[in-house]
């Protein structure tokens, strides 16, 4: 037997299919098929979870994905622990551990019931009158006691090892939900030959014909017509049927992102499935078919365990063959209520009584209620509830009277209607419409391709439903382009009507009563709670909302929201349209961040760029830094060598023999066309037109305010065409800028940019050495210093290889940078390596290479300048072109501010003692002694231990810098004031003879 | 105003709290003020509040198109912090930053100022050059800064992954003590409470639709949905919108309006103690008091006045999140929204005087605005009053986009928010 309420001969699970799992530690049986909660009171177990404000016991309400208060623990092992799992979802399986939250020490025993007792002081906001004295006290007393009530699970305390998949899609017709309607609609959409897309967020399709037993179509049971429609959907080409999908946001143009559980009903996973894949799925038309979800009446103490909705009561019996209690009451202000009691009636349940708060319930529901012998109270109430883990008894009264009467029961079925989930259609930024008449907000104004079908559509009557459905699915399809066969409407005929109900509270939690009749059971928000909210002022939903927290629990006011709203209108006097409903907003049910990331995590979090010679870098032992996504060598430190060391040494090697320097992360544009120079004098302060095919230029680019964005080497290859150089990091964003003003500005010139950033593989040898190691491998070129001075370029071939030879210096040696195709750039690093190795060069890192060009002063554009420098700042005022009639930045650099005197001037900083190396962001005073707040005349912007000058040296940006040359500042430390002298910006070579070899 | 106290929680506990009264009124406009505040978020309520407290003006008027604190107030993850660069932009944070601990006692009532720390991780040399100039700086400006190793940011934040193997490893952290954050909703409510205390008109659901100029070129008042009201001076403090107020005026702006994003997960037991950014994985993170994790996203780059933006902007957030924190790959996200900020193109705000005599302008906060409320509402009031800036909001001047004064965080920092 898999629990004492399981009805013999009631469901639809196997029998003989049988699974273990525990809760709390305590052992049960489950059939396959079997939810946790449906498990759970198959084994008479009500209370599943604690409330989060008053820790009040709860019962399971619902069985499905509204579900407030069954909140769970689910794990397989410590690191796949998931908290807040809904009970009325996750389907057991063999083995799972399944937990309650929010409690200590136990569920039925939890000391945070104590907040219950202390419930009048703990009204809705409360917080915001008190705790604030004394004034020390919220941070360090108040707010942790509170952070550690709140909260409901635990979060996982080890790296999640599941891993989670993506997928997109696109279609003709994406339907959103597989009950009768969204099931017709989909298979009239596939007939006429359209791709369709079925998501269904069960295990099996069809929606409330799980638990409407009554409901029959084409002559069979409805749910038995579900199955087969899927059967044959599956079976077409043109049809993904995906059923423990949710569709939970619908964003701009018709793009839809669904969750598909794949793997979490399963005992044991095969190790490669992903535990849930993330479907991103652009449509052309999508049919919203999702379907209404069931209010709960709000009433007095309406929320023991063993109080759930009638529809509940209905699916469990009816799909999972369990009864929810055997003395059962029924509170309703709607139909959908009887058929559950005739339901479990049927099943052999004995129904306490009816209750129904209208005074005349639908047609024949008492001659049929009288016939199975259930007693009905119209017009009546329940104005009271008792037990404390269990619902044990109800009080009952006639509205408006006294009179009351006193009913055992061990479960109380409620309801009091049916909201449209109009979630998806809202999210696609429809606006949603208040049907008067049927007191539902329901679709108005379309904003998208869509169309909403079925009770979610406000369409009650299962054959107009099925009508509605199978039109939409031939339209949506058509308007997609496809008009094949039509399909035939099935025939459908159900029991009730999904219209009618109260929304609010009943009688006897009304106005003038302090009851607590919950609203919204998670967050503890009762009715009066909302009238408290109105009375201090609150009178739009949303600030009732965030005032109360109704809505904002994990379910996102499924049950709440609309007796929230009609409890507020209410109480301020106003219609239910005029207050309007809060905004609905993604996801419809909480979605796993896992989920959202898929596969991007570990190293593909973010691609990692290595260059073409990485591999035997790293074989030589480098260390590497990360800069922007590449991997860049930052020295190559030999045995015994600490950093220090090895970049000393790589430095002193550079200025004695030569050195080799993989610069193959630069960013490099080629930019062609008979417009190439007229283009570049715009993107340039430079100008180009006297650059000569063969010779090389440094440029600097400007934004349009008038700050260095970028710098670098440009060549001139031939009069159309340009090798252009970027920073490493600037790559992209240069190549989008140069892209962007070419197509936006300056369309008229013909010219076209092509990133070959990564097409070329660059070594540059450096150092006095540099020529005898490069020109053995050089086919074609003269390197002598008259054929091949400073500033050339050249196409060559270099150990065979076709190349593009630099003689440019960012050492201030002679130096030659070789650009080879990358493929071949690990190849010709090895013979560069080969040819240097009896020079006694060196590899070296990016650490030396910054070292060595801050002892010529020459700048890294990022480091020492920050976006906030013109060139004339950064000493380079001799690059801008003052005869150029415009460039981009040209207006922006005659602004006033940006010619004013004392602007911060790029320097020189010389400790006073030699061997204290400041610190880069290290800022810079005239007076060490002032007071707080100083003031601030500028920061060390670059700073290294010169191996060559045998001192520290440091570039900084500093307030009229170039005016205060010679002059004595100071770097206030934490520990001590570092007293240095400005000085201009070359530490080496100050004739710069050495870069002519 | 009834004081709020423990006191009057417990007196109105023993009968079913119907002694509470209306936290601020809802009046019908007068035909004329001396101000009037366009925007009922954080920045117009405490405007006004300060206009009346410390100024003396309390024929007041805050209006508003929608709810109180809907817009940027009620929408962002509240992080407050003002270990900025530049010395304009620590003036305004810092002053802010003090007017925050002191806050609730101020407007009595609990804005729940958490001053649980905000950490910003380094992960490269870039980075460290970067956050240790901002320390320096912020040190010698006397507002506290401190840089961490990994290993203490560790046991600053227990969940981080500080291990060598992480795609982008951590290299430190600067951390501001005193940064953290408070309850949103709170700040918005409280000084209209106190607003209204001192007689303040609060008035909802209220749309300028014209901003109306006398002869002299001076504003005269508004058109509204509930009709033409007068006012002296105007303030306009209407975050994504203001471009489009001023436009009223006749004043071209240089803002760019895009959505923001941002989501929670479900609640959880405290696990995370602090608030943590990250510039080069693009995130940011903390824990709500009701224990709900609150991630913001970046911007979306196409200019909307919609609230709303792409998925992929969460997911790639939530891509960051996790590689910070892998333990957090299994938490749910509960629900997501978006807000609209008004960028200025140095991302620094402005406050000031507008072309248009007795019009003032209070924009710009792009991802900021919330830390800056109480500090930028006070220097807003200043403004109002006295028709010229405080001095700790001078260099936050419209014209500075004309004469290249720029206060460039962005580009100085090239850290976000």
């Amino acid at each position: 037997m898999t629990g004492a309420n399981r009805i013999a001969g009631a469901g639809r699970l196997t029998p003989a299919k049988t699974a273990r799992f525990s809760f709390d530690g305590r052992s049960y049986t489950a059939l396959a098929g079997d939810t946790v909660a449906s498990a759970l009171l198959a084994n008479g177990v009500h209370l599943m979870g604690r409330s989060f404000k008053y820790h009040r016991p709860r019962g399971v309400v619902s069985a499905g994905p509204e579900e407030p208060n069954a909140l769970i623990n689910v794990s397989r092992d410590t690191a796949r622990s998931q908290p807040n799992v809904r009970a009325t979802v996750q389907e057991v399986f063999d083995g799972m551990k399944v937990g309650s939250q929010n409690r200590y020490p136990s569920l039925s025993f939890d000391l945070g019931g104590v907040n219950d007792a202390l419930s009048p002081f703990f009204a809705a906001g409360f917080y915001y009158k008190t705790f604030m004295w004394p004034k020390q006290a919220w941070a360090s007393i108040y707010e942790p006691r509170i952070r550690e009530a709140a909260g409901l699970g635990v979060s996982p305390t080890e790296e999640d090892p599941d891993h989670y998949a993506c997928r997109y899609a696109h279609c003709d017709v994406l339907v959103i939900g597989g009950g009768a309607a969204g099931l017709a609609a989909a298979r009239a959409a596939a007939l006429s030959g359209a791709s369709v897309i079925l998501a269904d967020e069960q295990p099996e399709l069809g929606g409330a014909l799980h638990f409407d037993t009554g409901a029959e179509i084409d002559g069979q049971n409805g749910y038995a017509w579900a199955q087969k429609t899927a059967r044959e959907l599956v079976g077409m080409e043109n049809v993904t049927l995906l059923s423990r999908t949710t569709a939970f946001g619908y964003y701009a143009q018709n793009f839809v992102a669904m969750a598909e559980r794949v793997t979490d009903h399963i005992s044991r996973p095969e190790a490669n499935a992903p535990r849930e894949r993330l479907w991103q799925v652009r449509a052309k038309r999508v049919i919203i078919a999702t379907g209404s979800i069931e209010r709960h009446m709000v009433f007095a103490d309406n929320d023991r365990p063993g109080i759930l909705l009638a529809s509940a009561a209905r699916t469990y019996l009816n799909h999972f063959g369990v009864a929810v209690g055997r003395k059962v009451g029924v509170y309703t202000a709607h139909d959908s209520a009887y058929e559950a009691a005739f339901d479990l009636k049927r099943a052999g349940v004995s129904i306490v009584a009816i209750i129904d708060s209208r005074m005349r319930p639908g047609e024949g529901l008492l001659e049929q209620a009288r016939s199975l012998g259930i007693e009905v109270f119209t017009d009546h109430a329940v104005i009271a509830t008792s037990g404390r883990l269990r619902v044990a008894s109800m009080t009952v009264v006639p509205n408006g009277g006294s009179a009351k009467r006193k009913f055992t029961i061990d479960a109380l079925i409620t309801s009091s209607g049916w909201t449209p989930s109009v979630h998806m259609f809202s999210q696609s930024r429809g606006k949603v419409a208040y049907d008067a008449a049927t007191g539902r907000f329901l679709p108005g104004h379309y904003v998208q391709d869509c169309v909403s079908v079925g009770t979610c559509n406000g369409t009650d009557d299962l054959q107009a439903i099925l009508e509605e459905a199978t039109a939409a699915g031939v339209k949506m399809a058509a308007e997609s382009g496809h008009d094949g066969a039509a399909a035939a409407t099935p025939a459908g005929r159900n029991l009730f009507a999904w219209t009618g109900g109260m929304a609010g509270a009943a009688y006897g939690a009304g106005p003038d009563d302090s009851v607590k009749a919950f609203v919204d059971f998670q967050n503890d928000v009762c009715a009066k709670d909302i009238r408290l909210a109105v009375r201090e002022g609150m009178h739009s939903i949303e600030h009732i909302k965030r005032f109360t927290t109704n809505g904002m629990a994990t379910d996102q006011g499924k049950l709440s929201n609309l007796h929230g709203l009609a409890i507020a209108a209410e109480a301020l006097g106003r219609g239910i349209p005029e207050v309007g409903l809060t905004t609905f907003r993604a996801p419809y049910t909480p979605v796993t961040f896992g989920t959202l990331i898929g596969h991007a995590r570990g190293d593909i979090f973010d691609p990692t760029r290595k260059t073409p010679m990485h591999a035997v870098e790293e074989a030589n032992g480098a260390a590497f830094e990360d800069v922007g996504q590449w991997k860049r060598a930052w020295y190559y430190p030999r045995a015994g060598e600490d950093m220090h060391a090895a970049v000393n040494r790589e430095c002193r090697t550079v200025r004695t023999s030569a050195g080799y320097f993989n610069a193959s992360t630069l960013g490099k544009i080629e930019v062609v066309g008979p417009d190439a120079a007229a283009f570049l004098n715009l993107i340039y302060t430079n100008s180009w037109d006297t650059l000569k095919p063969g010779r090389c230029r440094y440029g600097i680019m400007l934004r349009e305010d008038g700050f260095v964005y970028d710098d670098g080497v440009v060549g001139r290859i031939a009069e159309d065409r340009f090798h252009v150089t970027t920073t490493t990091g600037g790559a992209p964003r240069v190549m989008h800028h140069m892209e962007d003003y070419l197509q936006t500005e300056f369309p008229h010139l013909d010219v076209w940019l092509t990133s070959t950033t990564e097409q070329w593989a660059v070594i540059a040898v450096q150092g006095p050495k540099a020529r005898e190691i490069v020109a053995p491998l050089v086919e074609g070129v003269d390197l002598s210093n008259e054929a091949f001075p400073h500033m050339s370029v050249a196409e060559a071939k270099v150990c065979g290889v076709p190349a593009r030879l630099f003689r440019v210096s960012f050492t201030g040696e002679l130096g030659y940078e070789i650009n080879v195709p990358a493929d071949y750039g690990a190849a010709v690093w090895e013979a560069v390596a080969k040819a240097a190795e009896p020079f006694g060069a060196c590899p070296y890192g990016t650490e030396t290479m910054h070292v060595l060009r801050a002892e010529k002063g020459y700048i890294i554009v990022g480091q020492d300048t920050d976006g906030t420098l013109t060139p004339d700042d950064a000493g380079l005022a001799w690059a801008v072109g003052k005869k150029k009639p415009d460039f981009v930045g040209i207006r922006g650099l005659k602004r006033p501010d940006l010619i004013r005197e004392g602007r911060k001037q790029l320097v020189g900083l010389l400790t006073k003692d030699p061997n204290i190396v400041l610190e880069e962001g290290a800022q810079i005073v005239a007076d060490p002694n002032q007071p707080k707040p100083m003031t601030m005349l500028g920061h060390v912007t670059s700073a290294y231990w010169s191996e060559n000058a045998g001192r520290s040296i440091a570039l900084a940006v500093v307030a009229g810098g170039r005016a205060k040359l010679g002059q004595t500042l100071y770097v206030p430390m934490p520990d001590r004031t570092i007293a240095v002298e400005v000085s201009d910006m070359v530490f080496i070579d100050k004739e710069g003879g050495r870069i002519h070899g | 105003m009834r004081k709020y106290s423990v006191f009057a929680v417990a007196r109105e506990a023993m009968r079913a709290h119907k002694g509470w009264e209306a936290q601020w009124t809802s009046p019908e406009p007068r035909s004329q003020y001396d101000v009037i505040i366009i925007g009922g978020g954080g920045h117009g309520l405490g405007a006004a509040y300060y206009l009346a407290k410390e100024h003396g003006i309390t024929n007041v008027a805050v209006i508003e198109k929608g709810w109180l604190g809907g817009g940027n107030t009620g929408r962002n993850t509240t992080i407050i912090r003002s270990n900025y660069l530049y010395e304009e932009s620590m003036d305004i944070y810092e002053h802010s930053l003090k007017l925050w601990e002191g806050l609730s006692q101020e407007l009595n009532y609990n804005v729940m100022y958490s001053p649980r720390g905000v950490m910003m991780l380094s992960h490269n040399i870039h980075d460290s050059q970067v956050f240790k100039r901002h320390i320096h700086a912020n040190r010698l400006y006397g507002i506290d800064n401190e840089w961490l190793t990994p290993e203490q940011a560790k046991d600053y934040c227990p969940p981080l992954d500080i291990s060598a193997s992480a795609r982008y490893p951590i290299n430190g952290a600067a951390l501001q003590r005193r940064g953290g954050t408070a309850r949103h909703d709170a700040v918005a409510w409280g000084y209209a409470r106190a607003a209204s205390d001192r007689g303040v008109h609060v008035i909802q659901n209220c749309e300028v639709k014209a901003i109306r100029r006398g002869p002299d070129g001076a504003v005269t008042g508004v058109e509204t949905t509930k009709g033409f009201i007068g006012a002296k001076k105007i303030g306009v403090s209407a975050s994504g919108h203001n471009s489009m107020v001023l436009a009223m005026a006749d004043v071209r702006l240089p803002l760019q309006s895009n959505p923001l994003q941002a989501l929670v997960s479900e609640p959880l037991k405290p696990i995370f103690p602090c608030v943590v950014m990250s510039n080069t994985v693009h995130a940011y993170i903390s824990q709500s008091d009701k224990g709900e994790l609150v991630i913001g996203a970046g911007t979306d780059q196409f200019n909307s006045y919609s609230q709303t933006g792409g998925l992929q902007i969460i997911t790639h957030t939530l891509d960051a999140i996790c590689e910070l924190f892998p333990i957090f790959r299994r938490v749910k996200m509960m629900r997501q929204w978006g807000g609209i900020t008004d960028n200025t193109p140095d991302r620094s705000p402005i406050q000031g005087v507008t072309p248009v005599p007795n019009l003032f302008v209070n924009c710009g906060w792009g991802t900021g605005g919330f830390k800056a409320t109480p500090g930028s509402a006070h220097l807003f009031a200043h403004l109002i009053a006295r028709g010229e800036p405080h001095r700790l909001a001078a260099g936050l001047t419209l014209d500075r986009f004309r004469t290249g004064r720029l206060i460039d965080e962005a580009a100085a920092a090239a850290v976000a928010h």
